[in-house]
């Protein structure tokens, strides 16, 4: 892997990430290739899901929203200190998306998203009747617990580079599965799934694997990012707006490809960010994600690694 | 005791309507394998005109029922037009993909416009009691509605030129296509009648409960289980999953915190998806 060069675009790709914010002090700048970041974490987890195996998880959002539960939960009651919670948000989160995975992936096709609608509903309920987690008005951290990273503003940097981190090992991750034998299988299944399970593919595991999977890194982010707001509430934790986001920019993209969904994110941001500092667009976020689907879907449904591809047919063998 | 049997009485009558959102869902999956997921923003809108219809026009709330009917079925006709089209013998996701997106564009005016806003409209009917109960009179009338459009829609499948092609074109298209009949016009008006039965089903609990923009994803969600209930793609099976859905909600929640009612009947749907991948009143595909 080491020696394709796809592997040095991605490296490159972080170290921009990196270093363009810390050059300048760019607080701003910081903040808004954050956001990026998350995005570019959500969609491709969700692409290892939507992209190679061909289920669509409406509810990816609950990876994230449930990893910053069980991270700013540990912290707040617990005085766990960061790295640890944030790894222990990850594996539970994964570990509950395995157990979860084996049952609800016995559905196949829709009716495998229509359960992903359910998810939703369910966990948010959960987080809104449970009792140590503050029910619907949520928790807050004091901001105490950024002292041990330096107080505030260091601590900022510092998740900064840790979502910049997660951000990274999410493309290494698709990349990774892509080009391996597992990923092989994800992508027999999602073009034929009785004809990839007569092969051989051992579809019921290898789904709930990707699912477990897609669950990791997601969650750490949202550990990350809460830890950061040091505030999480359920209708902010399961937000669906961030879950269709992550549906519209893999579709933007390209399914499939890891390029693409990196490149989807970050456009996305800045057309996010310009459409919300214009004050009429603000209200019709929804409105614009949901009409830039519907275009994208009827009239380029393999995006735009798709029309690069088809442009450039040269870069297929660089850019996965 | 009496008191459970009234609670499930209640239930039954509240799972006709449910049963009756439902048979707009399974219309649409029967005849074109197509999962309409602007269900919800659709039941929203029909609430939405019963509220506009009966606040601010004065209009008694019974009487929104055609307008909304014949609204609903230009607005589904519309929505094949812009979403399903080009989705029909496509993979599913693709189709799942299109109709997310209108709902997404349908709830985003909508929060635009009235934001998450709480609607009610006051409907005065007396109510019939039995002992100790009374059962509310708008509960009684919106089940016997949902009956009677169930049992209209049915002798429409069954006894119309049009209505047996809409079922020709579920069991077969393209035999359907062969013998004459205009498959892509017949596709159209089952979106129209499956979103007209929507509104007209969000209109009717419209008069039931007060209701937000948002609450359609728990009305969806609520006919995703009854479809499985009563069976994909049988519009009669899913008036059965109704009332044992209602049956079900009018038996928890004398014990069960209202919102984990719909985590219940998830959890159901699920099992059910599981256990009868058919649904538990289906007989055969193509029952339609």
């Amino acid at each position: 892997m080491v020696h394709r060069p796809f592997f040095w675009i991605i490296a490159l790709a972080i170290a921009v990430f990196a270093a363009l914010p810390a050059i300048g002090n760019d607080v701003e700048l910081r903040e808004s290739l954050a956001l990026a970041a998350v995005y570019i974490t959500l969609a491709s987890n969700l692409n290892l899901m939507l992209g190679y195996a061909g289920y669509i998880n409406f509810g990816s959002i609950v990876f994230f929203g449930l990893g910053g539960y069980i991270c700013v939960w540990l912290i707040d009651a617990h005085n766990w200190s960061l790295a640890p919670s944030l790894f222990a948000a990850g594996i539970g989160v994964s570990a509950l998306a395995f157990i979860f995975g084996l049952g609800i992936l016995r559905l196949r096709g829709p009716f495998f998203a229509l359960s992903t609608i359910g998810i939703i509903e369910g966990v948010q309920a959960f987080a809104e009747n449970f009792g140590p987690w503050g029910g619907s008005s949520g928790i807050y951290i004091s901001p105490q617990v950024f002292q041990p990273l330096g107080g505030a503003a260091r601590a900022l940097w510092v998740i900064y580079f840790a979502l910049v981190a997660v951000m990274g090992l999410s493309l290494y991750l698709s990349y990774a599965i892509k080009t391996s034998k597992f990923g092989l299988g994800l992508i027999a299944i999602g073009q034929n799934e009785d004809a990839a399970a007569i092969l051989g593919v051992p579809t019921p595991r290898y789904k709930a694997f990707a699912y477990s999977a897609s669950a990791f890194l997601p969650a750490i982010a949202g550990g990350l990012y809460f830890f950061k707001g040091a505030f999480i509430q359920p209708s902010d934790a399961f937000d669906l707006t961030l879950s269709t986001e992550a549906i519209v920019i893999c579709m933007l993209g390209g399914q499939g490809t890891v390029t693409g969904v990196a490149l989807g994110a970050y456009l996305y941001e800045e057309l996010r960010g310009y459409l919300l500092t214009t004050a009429t667009f603000s209200n019709f976020q929804l409105v614009i994600s949901g009409v830039l689907l519907l275009v994208i879907v009827l009239f380029f449904p393999s995006g735009l690694m798709g029309w690069i591809y088809s442009r450039f047919p040269r870069t297929k063998r660089v850019l996965e | 005791m009496l008191g459970i049997l009234a609670s499930i009485i209640d239930g039954v009558l509240v799972g006709l309507v449910y049963g009756l959102a439902a048979m707009g869902l399974t219309l649409i999956w029967g005849v074109m394998d197509v999962i309409n997921l602007t269900h919800g923003a659709m039941i929203v809108a029909g609430m939405m005109g019963l509220y506009l219809l009966a606040s601010s026009l004065g209009v008694s709330p019974y009487l929104t029922l055609p307008p909304v009917l014949i609204g609903g079925f230009f607005v589904g006709v519309a929505l094949y037009w812009i979403a399903i089209h080009r989705m029909v013998g496509r993979p599913p996701l693709m189709s799942l993909l299109s109709t997310f997106a209108v709902n997404l564009v349908v709830i985003g005016v909508g929060t635009a416009v009235w934001g998450t806003a709480l609607f009610n409209v006051e409907v005065a009917l007396p109510g019939a009691s039995i002992g100790r109960y009374t059962f509310p009179g708008a509960h009684i009338l919106a089940a016997v509605l949902a009956a009677v459009i169930a049992a209209a829609l049915y002798v429409f499948l069954h006894n119309t030129r049009i209505g047996k092609a809409v079922r020709a074109v579920a069991n077969n298209r393209e035999a359907a296509e062969l013998v004459g009949i205009p498959t892509t016009r017949l596709l159209a008006i089952s979106v129209g009648l499956g979103v007209a039965l929507a509104g007209v089903s969000g209109m009717l609990i419209g008069t039931l409960f007060p209701f937000t923009v948002l609450s359609g994803d728990g009305y969806q969600l609520k006919s995703f289980v009854v479809t499985v209930l009563g069976g994909f793609g049988n519009p009669v099976g899913a008036l059965l999953g109704g009332m044992a859905l209602g049956l079900l909600e009018g038996l928890v929640t004398p014990f069960v915190p209202v919102s984990w009612t719909l985590v219940i009947e998830f959890a159901l749907f699920v099992l059910v998806l599981i256990a009868f991948p058919g649904g538990i009143f289906a007989s055969r595909r193509g029952a339609l």
